[in-house]
Formats: C-alpha cells, sequence, structure tokens
C-alpha cells in the first residue's frame, strides 16, 4: 500500500500582528495551518515569549520566582531591565496590578508616568496590562496608552462589559488590544465583532481565552483554543486573531509549586518542580496555538524558548 | 471506518421481516451503527454487506492489552483528532526502563521509587504502567535475572526491550502467563521477532528508519504473516519529526482508514529533551512513553498533564452533592461549603484533612461547575448556598451554627446570611492551601 501523505489546506489564515516600533518590533501570528504543521502550511512567525513584571515589588510570589530576580524587584524598570539584558526577554508585560483599588490604588498618572520611563529604558516591544477592576482598567489603560502613543504596545484587557473605552484608546494612540473572554468560542468571537464594530481593524485585536494552570482547568482552555483555531482556519474571520496566554498568573498559585519537598517528598525539589509546572503549562497551550506567552520564571521561559526553536525546525 | 445508522441501513434488504428481533431494519441498522448489537443476528445479510460491516467493525486503530496477571494496560482505540470531539479513550502509559547491566542495588533503587510513584489527584490514583527491561548487557542470563528482580518486586506489565530474538525468546520464557510488549522487531529481525510474539501471546512494537513508508510496509509484511497486534514507533530526529509522524499516523488511520498505520504509538525518551518531548507526545497521540529516567519533580506535572488531557471534555467529573465527613467529625466540628466539581471537592479535602481538623463538608449542586465558574453561571448564590444548606439536614448533626465559605466568593456572604437566619457565615481564604493555617489562626481562636 502506498502511503498518500493526506495534506490538509485551510482557506482561512491567522492574521499577521506587529507589535513594537519600526526599531524592535516583533510579529507574531500569520500561519495557515495548526500549530508546527510545517508539513502542509507555512507558520512565517514563532511564537514569542513575554516577561511578567509588575509595578510593586511582588510580595506574593513564591521565593523560587523572587530569586533569580533578586533585588531588581524593587523597581520595576530595573526589573523589566534585568529580563531584557540578563535574561534576553523578547517582550516585557508590564503587569499594573498597584493601581487596583483594593490594592494601593496608585494613580492612573503614576502607571502612565512608569509607561515612559519602561519604554525610554528598554528596547523591546511592551505589554501594558491594567488592574482589570472596570472603571480603573479605563482611567490607567487610557493614560498609559497616551503615555505609550507610537510605540504599538499590546494593551490587555478588553472585556464583554468594557471594551469601549480600552478600544478607543487603542485606536488613538495606535496600540494592539487584548479582547479576553472566558474559555468559550462564541464569546471570543462575539467580543471580537463588538471590537470591529467600532472600526477597529481587527488586525490589531489578540485573543486572550483565559487559562488555567496544570491541573487546574488546562484543559478547557487547550480544547478552546483547538476548536477557535480549526474555525478560524476554516475561514471564520472573526476568530483569525492570535492568542496570548496569562500563563505565569496561573501556574505560581497552585498549591504543587507551592510545597515543599519536606512535606511531600515524593514530589521531588520543589524549584525544579515549579519550573517543570511552568514550561508544561505554556507547551500545551503552545500546542493548541498560543502565539504569545506571557511567564515568570526564567529557566521555565528558557525551556519553553528553546522548545519553540525546536518546535519551529522544519 | 465506523459507518452511520443510516450508511448501514442501505446494507440491509429492507423488508422487515423481524427476525433480528427489531420491529424494522432502520431500527436494527441503528443499533448496529452503534455497536450495541452483532450484524449476524439479522439471517439476510449479502456477502457483500458482510463484508463491508466486518470492515467497519474493526477500529480504526487496533487495541492492544499489555498485561501481566490481572495488571492490564490497553492503549489504542482512538477515535478523534482533537479532544473536544470526545474523550481520549485510553490514556498515556508511562513506562519506565532498567538496564540489565546495571546492578542489583541500582536496580532495586529504581524500583523502590517507581513503586512508590502515586499519587491521589481529584479523585484519581496517578501511577506508572509499565517497566522497560533493557538488554543492555547482550547477556541472557542477566536480562533473566533483572526480569526476575522486577517480577518479585512490582507487578506491572513490561516491555522486553531488546532488538535480539535470542535475548526476548529468554525474556519471555522467564514470563510465559504475561502478555509482555516485545521493543522491538524491525526489518532484519522481524520473522522471528513475529514468530515468537504470536507464539508467547505478546505484542510487538516495529521500527523502521524509512519514515512512514518503511513502517507501513513493515507492519503489513506482519500482519501477511496473521499477527496484528502491533505497536508503531516512527523514528523521529526531532520535535518536529514526532509531531509531524504521529498527527500523521493518527490522520491517516482515522481519516483515511488507512489500515497499516492503525496502531497505537510508542515513544522512547532517551535524551534531555525527556520532559518536553513526553509533553508533546501525552497531547499529540504517543500512547506509549519510555523514559530512560525521569527525575523526581518531574513525574507529578507530567502525570497531570496526562490526568488534564485524558478527562472527558463533555462533562467535568462530579461528586454527588451532600454532606461529606473530613476525618470523624463531631457536633463542635466546622462546616464548610464548596461545589461539586471533582477537583474542587477533593483539593478542599484534602487541605481540611491534611490540616489536622475534621469537618462537614457540605457540597452543593453546581452542575460539576469550579467555585467561581459555578458562581458566575448563578449556580453557586448566597440563597442557593443557603437552601441547600438547610435542607441538608446538616443543622441536626451540629451545635454550632458557623459555615466557612470559599474566600473567592466572599461577595454572597451578606446573602447567605440572610438564606441562612442564626448562623454566621466566615469568608475562608481564596487558595485551599491556605485552609490548614487558616484553620489553626483563624477558625480556632474563635471557636
Ligand atoms: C476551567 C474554567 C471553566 C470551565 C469549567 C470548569 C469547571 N468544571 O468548573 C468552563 C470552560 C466550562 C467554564 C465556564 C464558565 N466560566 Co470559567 N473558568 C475556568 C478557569 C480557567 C479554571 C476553573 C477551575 O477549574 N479552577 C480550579 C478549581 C479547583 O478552583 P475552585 O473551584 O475555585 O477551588 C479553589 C478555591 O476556590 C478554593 N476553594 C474551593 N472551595 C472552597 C471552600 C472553602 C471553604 C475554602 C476556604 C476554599 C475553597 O480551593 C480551590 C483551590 O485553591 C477559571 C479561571 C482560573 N484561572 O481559575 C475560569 C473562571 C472561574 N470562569 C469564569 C466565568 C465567567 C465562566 C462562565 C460564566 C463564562 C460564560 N459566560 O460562559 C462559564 C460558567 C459556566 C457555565 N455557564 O457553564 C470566571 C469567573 C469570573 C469571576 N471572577 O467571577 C473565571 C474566574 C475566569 C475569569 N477570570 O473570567 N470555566
Ligand atoms: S432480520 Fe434483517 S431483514 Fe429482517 S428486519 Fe431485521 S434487519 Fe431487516
Amino acid at each position: 500500500m502506498e502511503i498518500e501523505i493526506p495534506i490538509k489546506k485551510w482557506s482561512g489564515k491567522i492574521r499577521a500582528v506587529t507589535i513594537g516600533t519600526e526599531k524592535n518590533g516583533i510579529t507574531i501570528g500569520g500561519e495557515d495551518t495548526l500549530p508546527f504543521h510545517h508539513f502542509e502550511g507555512s507558520i512565517p512567525n514563532k511564537p514569542i515569549i513575554a516577561f511578567e513584571v509588575q509595578d510593586i515589588y511582588p510580595s506574593d510570589w513564591l521565593d523560587v520566582v523572587k530569586e533569580p530576580y533578586g533585588e531588581y524587584l524593587k523597581n520595576p524598570i530595573e526589573w523589566a531591565k534585568a529580563a531584557v539584558v540578563k535574561y534576553n526577554a523578547d517582550m516585557v508585560c508590564l503587569n499594573l496590578l498597584s493601581t487596583h483599588p483594593d490594592r494601593e490604588n496608585r494613580s492612573a498618572d503614576e502607571a502612565a508616568e512608569l509607561v515612559k520611563n519602561i519604554i525610554s529604558e528598554i528596547d523591546v516591544p511592551l505589554i501594558i496590562k491594567g488592574p482589570g477592576s472596570s472603571e480603573k482598567q479605563n482611567q490607567v489603560l487610557n493614560k498609559c496608552g497616551e503615555a505609550g502613543a507610537g510605540k504599538r504596545c499590546i494593551i490587555a484587557s478588553a472585556v464583554e462589559d468594557n471594551y469601549k473605552t480600552i478600544t478607543a484608546a487603542c485606536q488613538a494612540y495606535g496600540h494592539i488590544v487584548v479582547a479576553e473572554t472566558p474559555i468559550d468560542v462564541n464569546l471570543a468571537k462575539q467580543l471580537n465583532i463588538l471590537i470591529s464594530d467600532m472600526n477597529f481593524p481587527p488586525g490589531r485585536i489578540i485573543i486572550d481565552p483565559l487559562t488555567g494552570g496544570l491541573g487546574y482547568g488546562l484543559e478547557y482552555t487547550y480544547s478552546v483554543m483547538e476548536r477557535i483555531r480549526l474555525q478560524a482556519l476554516g475561514g471564520d474571520a472573526m476568530l483569525q486573531m492570535p492568542f496570548i496566554c496569562f500563563v505565569g498568573q496561573e501556574v505560581w498559585r497552585v498549591k504543587e509549586v507551592k510545597v515543599d519537598e519536606s512535606v511531600e517528598p515524593l514530589w521531588g525539589d520543589m524549584k525544579k518542580r515549579g519550573i517543570c509546572w511552568e514550561a508544561a503549562t505554556a507547551i500545551t497551550l503552545l500546542l493548541s496555538g498560543a502565539d504569545i506567552l506571557v511567564m515568570r520564571h526564567p529557566e521555565a521561559i528558557n525551556i519553553v524558548r528553546k522548545s519553540v526553536g525546536r518546535l519551529m525546525e522544519k | 471506518m465506523a459507518l452511520t445508522g443510516l450508511e448501514v441501513f442501505k446494507l440491509l434488504p429492507n423488508t422487515n421481516c423481524r427476525e433480528c428481533g427489531f420491529a424494522t431494519c432502520l431500527a436494527f441498522a441503528m443499533r448496529l451503527a452503534a455497536k450495541k448489537i452483532e450484524a449476524e443476528e439479522c439471517p439476510y445479510l449479502s456477502e457483500e454487506a458482510k463484508e463491508i460491516l466486518g470492515a467497519s467493525a474493526v477500529p480504526p486503530i487496533r487495541l492492544v492489552e499489555i498485561k501481566s496477571g490481572d495488571k492490564s494496560v490497553k492503549i489504542g482505540e482512538e477515535l478523534v483528532m482533537f479532544r473536544h470531539e470526545k474523550k481520549f479513550f485510553h490514556q498515556t502509559a508511562f513506562s519506565v526502563c532498567i538496564d540489565d547491566s546495571e546492578d542489583e542495588r541500582e536496580i532495586t533503587e529504581k524500583l523502590e521509587k517507581i513503586k512508590k510513584i502515586n499519587f491521589e489527584r481529584a479523585g484519581e490514583i496517578l501511577k506508572l504502567d509499565l517497566i522497560a527491561v533493557k538488554d543492555t548487557s547482550g547477556d541472557k542470563q542477566k536480562f533473566c535475572k533483572t526480569i526476575n528482580l522486577i517480577k518479585n518486586f512490582i507487578d506491572l506489565p513490561l516491555i522486553l526491550f531488546s532488538e535480539n530474538p535470542e535475548i526476548v525468546t529468554v525474556g519471555l520464557e522467564e514470563i510465559p502467563d504475561d502478555k509482555p510488549l516485545i521493543y522491538s522487531a524491525n526489518n532484519e529481525n522481524w520473522e522471528k521477532m513475529t514468530e515468537l510474539a504470536k507464539k508467547y501471546n505478546a505484542s510487538l512494537a516495529i521500527t523502521a528508519e524509512d519514515g512512514l513508508k518503511g513502517l507501513s510496509e513493515l507492519s503489513e509484511r506482519i500482519k501477511n504473516k496473521g499477527f496484528e497486534n502491533i505497536v508503531l514507533n516512527p523514528k523521529c530526529r526531532s520535535l518536529t519529526e514526532i509531531l509531524t509522524n504521529y498527527t500523521l499516523i493518527r490522520r491517516l488511520s482515522l481519516e483515511n482508514n488507512y489500515r497499516n498505520l492503525g496502531y497505537p504509538i510508542i515513544l522512547y525518551l532517551e535524551n534531555e529533551d525527556n520532559f518536553i518531548n513526553s509533553a508533546v507526545g501525552i497531547c499529540k497521540y504517543a500512547s506509549i512513553v519510555v523514559f530512560n529516567d525521569v527525575n523526581d519533580w518531574e513525574y507529578l506535572p507530567l502525570l497531570t498533564l496526562r490526568q488534564n488531557i485524558f478527562s472527558d471534555p463533555q462533562k467535568p467529573l462530579q461528586v454527588e452533592p451532600g454532606i461529606y465527613k473530613v476525618g470523624e467529625p463531631d457536633e463542635s466540628s466546622p462546616v464548610f461549603v464548596t461545589t461539586n466539581f471533582s477537583l474542587t471537592y477533593f483539593i478542599v479535602s484534602t487541605e481540611i484533612e491534611g490540616a489536622g481538623f475534621s469537618g462537614h463538608l457540605i457540597i452543593t449542586d453546581a452542575e460539576g461547575l469550579s467555585v467561581l465558574s459555578a458562581w458566575s453561571a448563578g449556580k453557586f448564590s448566597g440563597e442557593i448556598v443557603g437552601k441547600f444548606v438547610i435542607n441538608s439536614g446538616i443543622e441536626n448533626n451540629i451545635s454550632h451554627r458557623n459555615i466557612i465559605i470559599p474566600g473567592y466568593v466572599a461577595v454572597i456572604s451578606g446573602e447567605l446570611e440572610d438564606s441562612l437566619p442564626g448562623w454566621n457565615v466566615y469568608v475562608g481564604p481564596q487558595e485551599a492551601s491556605d485552609i490548614p493555617s487558616y484553620l489553626k489562626e483563624v477558625w480556632s481562636k474563635e471557636n
């Protein structure tokens, strides 16, 4: 029996999105096939990993994750610089946690100032992540969008109940918007439509399908991303956006990374286990189509970066 | 390829003679397509129809069983490319390799480790499934001795890891009642290996250099000898090649009904990229992964990934709603409430127990959703939880009226107090892993 290799050609294609300026721009997306299916389609751009940096000392992070950054954690600019210089970050995600009303409630102006400084200090594209709380999310992301005008940052996130101000800010200042919906094909599509209906170019939307960490709902996201990809490649223009997944924040709060080997000897070295937990979550999401992964531990990032390299070999 | 009810119907005489016990041929066809009955029940099938139905009854990916005593590992029989279509059927079997050139002490240590790997997670036991014995020494006696050492220590089905038929023979003779997997046959040794596998009821992994073509030709030759318990070992030089070949094998057998590759796949990991390669294998169609060695800290993430990928996408694992005893609670023990998502239930009960406390755990009917998903879906509101608590009858079992709710749903506490007159609502920590310190530091001081 001769084998006829069954090649699938799709009518749809994921939009390519460029983040950053002419000087430091990175393009993601653009594939016309399933993840790493080099044998039947083209994957012009590799997935990218962004280092998460917080605007305040991450007192709730495990020592295991804090350790590699040491003193830098006390100053977000130094922290971001360390990510780029010491760990070769391709992209940085600035998490503006401290602006949350239940946290330090820092002002939008303060956040915008930080964004300006970070942009002038590091030369990689930036993801700006708001605190999530509706009213404040709008103020902060609007101001920060203005501060980063023309730098083509990724602004995270617009949600169904609160997308207009953020989309308008991305429109006005030339940024890319993250459309976040909870693990659902139709909700993702619906939000992309709403955002596009504001005359916002679909080519500047990135989908955050929301994810749980390994062992905490990861498989739901894995399957929803596969379904979104299949539908996008099948021709659904309102799903042909790249994916971003916020991996670090989900992984580093689960029990299995927090417990020390003196309590659970069979679980093995806590630090290495945590790194594996983050890397395994990331790899699984890459296999279902992630284009940007936001991660925390430099060693986990290194493992995943190497794996991306291997998966991009034809 | 499985046929639909209508496709089967077209093969029947449509006389509705009822001899099969069904009122109509259509009813019979529907049951047959659902594989609930045998085609032979209808005496009027044409030869042609029998042939088509016979072929359709063979699963597109063959079931292979590896056994030792009553321990059996089943692989294959997969029906879909993507897990949202239907549950992936037989989970990837994990195997660790024991090298027969190692000395007895080293082997025993390794076996002890393997035996201990046994994690309870969300109500399932996660552990290793197979042991591979590798013939590195090239010495028949050592090979047999290692087999015996393993067998005396642990009852798991074996993979006989050798390309030398003589060594495989003595290995098979050592365990005549088992059904091991031989790894592997190639273009040189396949005839002898096939005979052996047949004679000893073993299954046979096959390896070929020439990509899928070589593999397909070899499997065909073996099948022509009347042997079909085959497992494929596509030689892959890179991670991309693993993903490509495994995807194509699955696609060829499921979508193109390509019989020569309709078998489960084995992935042998020998280099430093074990962790990543096995993660890819688990997601993308490896039925067995064989590790030369695993680091302690890698077991739990890999076994958890397997648990995730092979869970049922249609229905989350649920536990029955009701009052659960954690430890040995009495009337003064604390009362907790959460949803009936298995994962949630097991995590919370483990933490309460781990804290050295006993308690009453009320599990509401939230259709198997996690706490926040359930709350968002309106299935874990203060009112619903309150009603559930009252109807549960817990009030007869306890002398106090205090209830601890998950920290993530602190917002329901007011409404819950309204629906539970006379009760105090305590907002517990957000993460279950903080329950022990909460119980010791907050709860114990107030109660
Ligand atoms: C997987 C997932 C799903 C799966 C369902 C999985 C399931 N069986 O529940 C699917 C895709 C079906 C789903 C659906 C929805 N989801 Co959902 N989902 C998730 C996700 C990614 C993980 C949930 C999970 O499995 N957690 C693990 C379990 C173990 O967590 P848990 O039950 O909360 O238990 C923990 C704690 O609460 C604590 N705990 C539990 N019980 C108790 C008890 C006591 C006494 C104490 C002290 C502690 C405690 O211990 C556990 C471990 O720490 C989360 C986001 C995230 N990253 O967490 C969103 C999330 C929960 N979902 C969300 C939403 C909005 C929804 C939907 C409403 C979306 C929609 N509009 O359709 C639906 C609702 C369901 C429906 N209508 O069918 C939101 C909730 C928003 C909010 N803050 O309220 C979340 C937070 C995502 C988000 N950020 O928007 N979801
Ligand atoms: S026995 Fe055959 S022909 Fe008769 S009703 Fe059943 S299916 Fe139809």
